[in-house]
């Protein structure tokens, strides 16, 4: 019923403005097309003076209602992150200057220019000197953000520092997995071909490779406060990214062409609520790159936390390879049982991934 | 009819040399039928209201769909019985399923970047524009002409036919990056719809290709006595270079397109390695997925470009048509117009910089695309400078192109945090990536767009548009814009990440509920007003006060110099001659001197 009587206001302003408009048009022909024509530049040219005013003003409005709400009032939680955050800015200074000035000369011009008798335009078609400068001093400044902007993209994508923790993290629609090289630092090798949820393998590990034997795998992604970490990271199914926003970087996962990524944390989670005062913070991985229907729902969880709190939680998990075994080994001796039994001890597998 | 527009066709080739022999073709108006007039037109300016009207429809299309997702992301806890009363299965419970937000949101960016503002940009105003301004009685080959817009029509009716699949139109975004859209498994919009957008686009490269290489050789061969390259308005030069970006460029996304469509349907793996999809093992191995996005977007950018150009030269020749002076820097106008060319195809990969680039790769990629900033400041202080100490009439068209520039700065400025990879990291495929693009590419080029048809709109019909309803059209899609997109950009330094129908159950991304509603409602405002344009449009075809004046605006360039309704071959006598460039305004105490008169022998030079 609403829908019906929005419908039939709409309707209804769209006449009204229809006649208006009409019965205007009529007025400007009475009146003299130059008298109308006048009074529409005058009350146009004055818009634009109200509309940079106003705007401005707005704009300060929506800085002061939002600006809380966005990453800029919180410190990046990783070392590249703050190198980002001083990036940015460096550029918000070096932009915003530039906006303001060409926006209210843009409307100013508009303003005092307006047409009128007494004026004649000025004829001015070309300054070499006037040009010479406005492309000199833009690419100055430009120099200087690709300058600032191309040292920190190398340190930035430069090698991760040899004593860095390794975590493999792994999309495929709608959720990640993770997985740890265990003691010998080294993550197992892989096959996709391999890939067989339902018998504890939702990666395709390569069971053969001893260095997979001590790999433990897990839902959400632990991390040492101050410890650099790479991710190295791959996709099953479609293109997904890891997006981490409070590190203030992101990275595509590919499916066949692994990705790498490394930071330092700087504040473990506890920390973190401190800082946003916000009880209920998480870190969250979001999924940054359109993958399905299931896109929006994509969510990882990262806890950073101190070594010692790491080092228990790492000794609570078991390695996969022990899990696959140790439910494989009941199938052999359960064989006559029938299926029933072997599906139910592998369900709490599947769910793994 | 055909053996006519060859006959036009070689008189006015001819003209470049010997200008002669006019006089016994401008005159007979052949009979012409309803459909050789209005339906198989080889008329340059029929085949440009074809292009214009059909570009409309889509962007009503386009942008109704971008009210519907509105509604999801404004409201995400409403339901909506009339949307299931439409959509069925779609909407179920009056509310907009995940399958079917991403179906409009890749119908949404598909119709509007290629349907609308290109085809309809571009193919209107290139058709319209080029034979008017460069004095040539018809395109080069009307016939390819025509068939340009007939493949549009073609690729149009395949995707809309695509949209009422039982699976849905394609849904992976509208650049379609496999394996997603490669596998019908990974998602409902990757069957069948999948095939049918691109079939489509394979079609549209084709009218595209056409109606570029067109535009081309009539530009460079068809220009009447005088019209040498530099005397050209800038109109020209934009579509001109505009069209040089499409023809080597399209290609390779055809190339990309039909790869997938190999991919897809024929088992081959040019993007596919290594894959398990719910669960199923592919056999493909040793594919690229980052391939396609190489491909794409070696098209994908110079098309931003593609729209972007056109706009700037319309809104060039505007903004000093009616600030009564020269367009200031001309020939900076279109070395930037050349320098952007150029560039914008050495940038693609700037879209890649966290696909896992080879960083050394990107830092070039960084430097390029920061280069373009520096043509696109000289053109911004150019327009402030041809405003400076005019005297001007804030037409409809005027308004447009003002704010024209005003949106070209707002969002031109922040591609310079997205084109810069450290940045980017942060800031890729997040809300500020939207406001960006929308600002810069999608809302400014509209601007450019409307610039053009109010100015246009007489020498097309014969009648003016109404001038209350352009002005409340102009006032309310500024206003909207700037509040619809500057609050993206807030969104965006939050991390919000695109196209994400729902943020509810995100401890990162869930403070913006209010900002959403607020640009929802705003949104359905502004799109409100595009009807009353698109009213405006159609009923001043017919009803709109009548042009009584052959040069209503006071302008030097060519097409003010035909009838005010001009027939098939535009001018009834001898093509003109050109005499000087098109911006002497304001020169000598004279408001305006047309391009078709001698210079006289006290002049000033200038």
């Amino acid at each position: 019923m609403s829908g019906y009587f929005i419908l039939a206001i709409l309707v209804l302003a769209f006449v009204v403005i229809f006649q208006i408009s009409k019965a205007s048009e009529y007025v400007s022909v009475l009146k003299g097309e130059e008298k109308s024509f006048k009074q529409s530049n005058r009350i146009n040219a004055f818009m634009f003076i109200a509309f940079l005013v106003v705007g401005l003003f707005g704009a300060w409005l929506c800085n002061e209602a939002y600006y809380g709400k966005t990453l800029l009032a919180q410190p990046a939680a990783s070392d590249h992150g703050e190198k980002i955050d001083f990036m940015l800015k460096l550029t918000f200074a070096v932009t915003g200057v530039v906006f303001l000035l060409t926006q209210i000369l843009l409307f100013w011009f508009a303003y005092k220019y307006q047409y009128t008798e007494k004026r004649k335009a000025y004829f001015f078609s070309h300054d070499n000197k006037l040009e010479l400068i406005w492309t000199v001093v833009p690419a100055i400044f430009l120099t200087v953000l690709v300058g600032f902007g191309l040292f920190y993209w190398f340190k930035i994508t430069g090698d991760a520092p040899k004593d860095s923790q390794v975590v493999e993290i792994t999309g495929k629609q709608f959720n990640w997995m993770m997985r740890y090289p265990g003691k010998d630092n080294v993550l197992g090798r892989k096959n996709y071909r391999l890939t067989d949820a339902s018998n504890g393998n939702a990666l395709g590990v390569d069971w053969e490779d001893g260095a997979s034997h001590d790999d433990i795998e897990a839902t959400e992604m632990h991390l040492v406060v101050n410890k650099p970490v790479q991710l190295v990271i791959n996709a099953q199914d479609v293109i997904h990214d890891v997006g981490l926003v409070h590190f203030r970087l992101k990275m595509d996962a590919v499916p066949g062409i692994p990705t790498t990524l490394w930071f330092t944390p700087k504040y473990t989670t506890a920390q973190m609520k401190e800082i946003t005062g916000n009880k209920d913070f998480v870190y969250e991985i979001s999924c940054d790159q359109m993958c399905g229907s299931g896109h929006y729902s994509m969510r990882g969880v990262i806890i950073v936390e101190t070594q010692q709190e790491y080092d228990a939680w790492m000794a609570s998990k078991k390695p996969q390879y022990v899990t696959v075994k140790e439910s494989a080994e009941p199938k052999v001796a359960a064989d006559s049982t029938g299926a029933a039994t072997v599906q139910a001890t592998q369900k709490p597998l599947a769910q793994l991934k | 009819m055909s053996s006519e527009t060859v006959l036009h066709g070689q008189t006015a080739e001819a003209a470049v040399h010997a200008h002669e022999g006019h006089d016994e073709h401008g005159h007979h108006h052949h009979e012409e039928s309803f459909l050789t007039k209005y339906i198989f037109s080889q008329d340059h300016k029929m085949i440009a209201k074809q292009f214009l009207i059909t570009g409309i429809i889509w962007a009503i299309i386009g942008g109704l769909f971008s009210v519907l997702f509105r509604l999801q992301l404004g409201y995400p806890e409403m339901s909506f019985p009339f949307l299931e009363d439409i959509f069925g299965t779609w909407a179920k419970g009056g509310r907009i399923s995940n399958d079917f937000y991403y179906a409009l949101v890749t119908m949404h960016g598909t119709i509007l970047v290629f349907f609308v503002l290109t085809a309809g940009l571009s193919g209107t105003f290139a058709n319209f524009l080029i034979p008017l301004q460069i004095g040539a009685r018809d395109m080069a080959s009307g016939f390819l002409n025509m068939l340009s817009y007939w493949f549009f029509f073609l690729a149009s009716v395949v995707m809309f036919a695509s949209l009422f699949i039982q699976t849905g139109p394609a849904a992976g975004g509208w650049t379609i990056y496999p394996p997603l859209s490669a596998l019908g498994q990974a998602s409902e919009g990757s069957k069948l719809g999948m095939d049918f957008w691109l079939i489509s686009m394979a079609l549209f490269i084709v009218s595209s290709l056409l109606g570029g290489l067109n535009y081309i050789t009539t530009i460079l061969n068809l220009r009447t006595k005088g019209m040498s390259m530099t005397r050209m308005p800038l109109t020209m030069w934009a579509i001109f270079f505009t069209a040089v970006l499409g023809v080597l460029s399209f290609p390779v996304l055809l190339s990309g397109a039909v790869l997938l469509l190999f991919d897809r349907n024929l088992g081959t793996s040019f993007y596919l390695s290594e894959i398990v999809v719910k669960g199923e093992i592919l056999p493909n191995e040793g594919g690229s997925a980052i391939l396609f996005q190489h491909l794409f977007w070696f098209l994908g950018h110079p098309e931003v470009y593609i729209i972007l150009l056109p706009a700037m030269g319309m809104v060039s020749e505007i903004l000093s048509v009616n600030s009564r002076k020269p367009i200031f820097g001309y020939l900076a106008m279109v070395g930037s117009l050349f320098a952007i060319t150029i560039l914008a195809f050495l940038v693609w990969a700037h879209h890649m910089f966290v696909t896992g680039l080879n960083p050394f790769l990107g830092a070039f990629f960084v430097l390029l695309t920061l280069l373009i900033a520096v043509p696109s400041a000289i053109k911004v202080f150019n327009w402030l400078t041809t405003l400076w100490r005019g005297n001007i009439r804030l037409t409809p068209a005027m308004l447009f192109a003002i704010g024209f520039v005003s949106l070209f700065i707002s969002g031109g400025l922040t591609g310079i945090f997205l084109g810069n990879s450290t940045l980017d990291l942060h800031l890729h495929d997040t809300y500020f990536v939207v406001a960006h693009f929308h600002i810069v590419m999608g809302v400014a080029s509209f601007f450019g767009m409307f610039a053009g048809v109010y100015h246009w709109f007489p020498k097309m019909y014969s009648r003016y548009l109404n001038n209350t309803m352009a002005y409340i059209h102009f006032w309310v899609t500024l206003v909207g814009a700037y509040l619809i997109f500057w609050p993206m950009h807030y969104q965006g330094l939050a991390g919000l990440p695109r196209r994400y129908t729902d943020f509810s159950n995100w401890q990162s991304f869930n403070q913006f509920a209010d900002m959403n509603r607020f640009i929802s409602t705003v949104a359905m405002i502004v799109f409100a007003v595009q009807l009353l344009f698109v009213f405006n449009f159609f009923y001043s075809i017919f009803k709109g006060r009548k042009v009584q004046n052959t040069n209503p605006w006071g302008s030097n360039t060519l097409e003010w110099t035909t009838p005010i309704t001009p027939g098939h071959g535009n001018w009834p006598g001898e093509l003109p001659e050109v005499h000087r460039w098109a911006y002497d305004y304001g020169k000598d105490g004279r408001e305006f001197i047309s391009q078709v008169e001698p210079v006289g022998a006290d002049e000033s030079a200038h």
